[in-house]
């Protein structure tokens, strides 16, 4: 295709999205556009994947049955949600195996929230109440992103979001209705989770780089700033109602702008977490390769057997 | 099969997955997954797509039998319909007074 051609393509595909059209998989699309979906959709199925683990830490310990049963249904959620993301990718034109590939070699990112450890029973609950509501403000407003497959995983994710977010909440709410220890944990998974919560919204807008493209192709309705802001306004009275308090001694009301002032978030260590430096990046990545390297011998033998049972078919017919 | 072709690795083939939420609907495509076989298929597609009463029904297709029409010869396969007017009630011109009609 001649340049003057390609040019014309990526005039009618811009003037598609503007118009609020969907981009199927088999539609012409720049190559820019897929590699990015490629990058954003496969981090986000790997942050499925990944976050399963810091909660999966908790499911034998669980407090009680109901919670028992509560977390497994959302690890289980989490699960599906990586898949249905998985599968939205490979229509790009990547394989799954590529893409595990990508994740196992260190070379694909995924969400740097899941590189801290649960270290109590509150954690799972601050995770809930914090890190899934932070993911529902980043993930609403990919339902409606220009690409189609992606734009209908995440109509099915948010729908089974809101349960991780209410599960996570009520664990802290009964908490700091119990006692003072209950309560001193309840507080002790918010002053640790706090701060990584904010920057799941990724870096300032001054700073982000992908912010603007982002925008033009609907990957993103409003900036991380935004985002971020709209998090800390909903969030902090519900601490107000659990009776705990966020660690930040800059936080204040601002009657002029109608948000929550906010202090100074630690970039170094958030660019430390990214570049693989944090508390928990090498166990969370090995547990993921023993995973997958564990599981091998299985998917061979399902593959032989289906095989040996399609064989069986054939001479059967035969 | 020859033994190079058994030692070769094989990944999980990949399905389309179709799901009737409730009866008197028709199937909707759902999304895929990789499964061994079509047995596998639908359990996993039980797992991965009805985890909450979506579906009563579920059909799996592996991807591959699925042909598809390419979006670049829509204008040759889908524009002749657009100047077929006539194929639509509003084409007609009828008094006021028809009722039901």
């Amino acid at each position: 295709m001649s340049e003057k051609e390609i040019k014309n393509l990526e005039e009618i595909f811009e003037a598609k999205i503007a118009r609020d059209e969907k981009i199927e998989p088999k539609d012409w699309m720049p190559e820019k556009y897929r590699k990015t979906h490629i990058r954003q959709m496969s981090q986000h199925a790997h942050s499925e994947i990944v976050g399963m683990l810091p909660e999966g830490n908790w499911i034998t310990r669980a407090p009680s049955l109901r919670r028992k049963v509560a977390l497994l249904a959302k690890v289980q959620d989490e699960a599906g949600h990586g898949l249905y993301l998985y599968s939205a990718t490979e229509t790009l034109g990547i394989s799954r195996d590529e893409l595990y590939d990508q994740l196992h070699s260190g070379k694909a990112k995924y969400s740097s929230i899941f590189n801290y450890p649960t270290i109590t029973w509150a954690d799972i609950g601050a995770i809930g109440w914090l890190v899934d509501g932070a993911a529902i403000i980043n993930q609403v407003p990919l339902c409606s992103t220009s690409f189609g497959p992606y734009a209908r995983a995440m109509v099915r994710v948010c729908k089974e979001e809101s349960f991780h977010q209410r599960q996570g909440y009520e664990i802290m709410l009964t908490l700091c209705k119990g006692t003072p220890e209950q309560k001193e944990m309840a507080q002790d998974a918010l002053n640790r989770w706090w701060w990584p919560s904010l920057m799941m919204f990724g870096p300032t807008d001054d700073q982000s780089t992908h912010t603007e493209q982002s925008m033009k192709w609907k990957l993103k309705r409003k900036t991380n700033d935004e985002l971020r802001q709209q998090f800390i306004d909903q969030t902090v009275p519900q601490a107000d109602i659990l009776g705990i308090k966020v660690p930040d001694e800059d936080l204040k009301w601002n009657e002029e702008t109608g948000h929550y002032d906010f202090g100074e978030i630690n970039w170094d260590e958030f660019w430390q977490v990214v570049k693989g430096h944090g508390p928990c990046n090498k166990e969370r990545l090995q547990t993921r390769v023993d995973a997958w390297e564990g599981g091998e011998w299985v998917r061979d033998a399902a593959m032989a057997y289906a095989e040996k049972q399609a064989d069986k078919k054939v001479k059967k017919a035969g | 099969m020859s033994d190079k072709n058994k030692n070769k690795k094989k990944n999980w083939p990949l399905w389309e997955i179709f799901v009737r939420s409730k009866n008197g609907l028709e199937h909707r495509h759902f999304g895929s997954l990789h499964a061994a076989d079509a047995d596998m298929a639908l359990e996993n597609a039980r797992d991965v797509y009805t985890r909450r009463s979506e579906g009563v029904s579920i059909w799996v297709v592996e991807s591959k039998n699925i042909t598809a029409s390419n979006p670049e010869h829509n204008g040759e396969l889908f524009e002749p319909a657009a100047d077929k007017v006539y194929r639509h009630p509003t084409f007609y011109d009828l008094p006021d007074e028809v009722k039901h009609m």
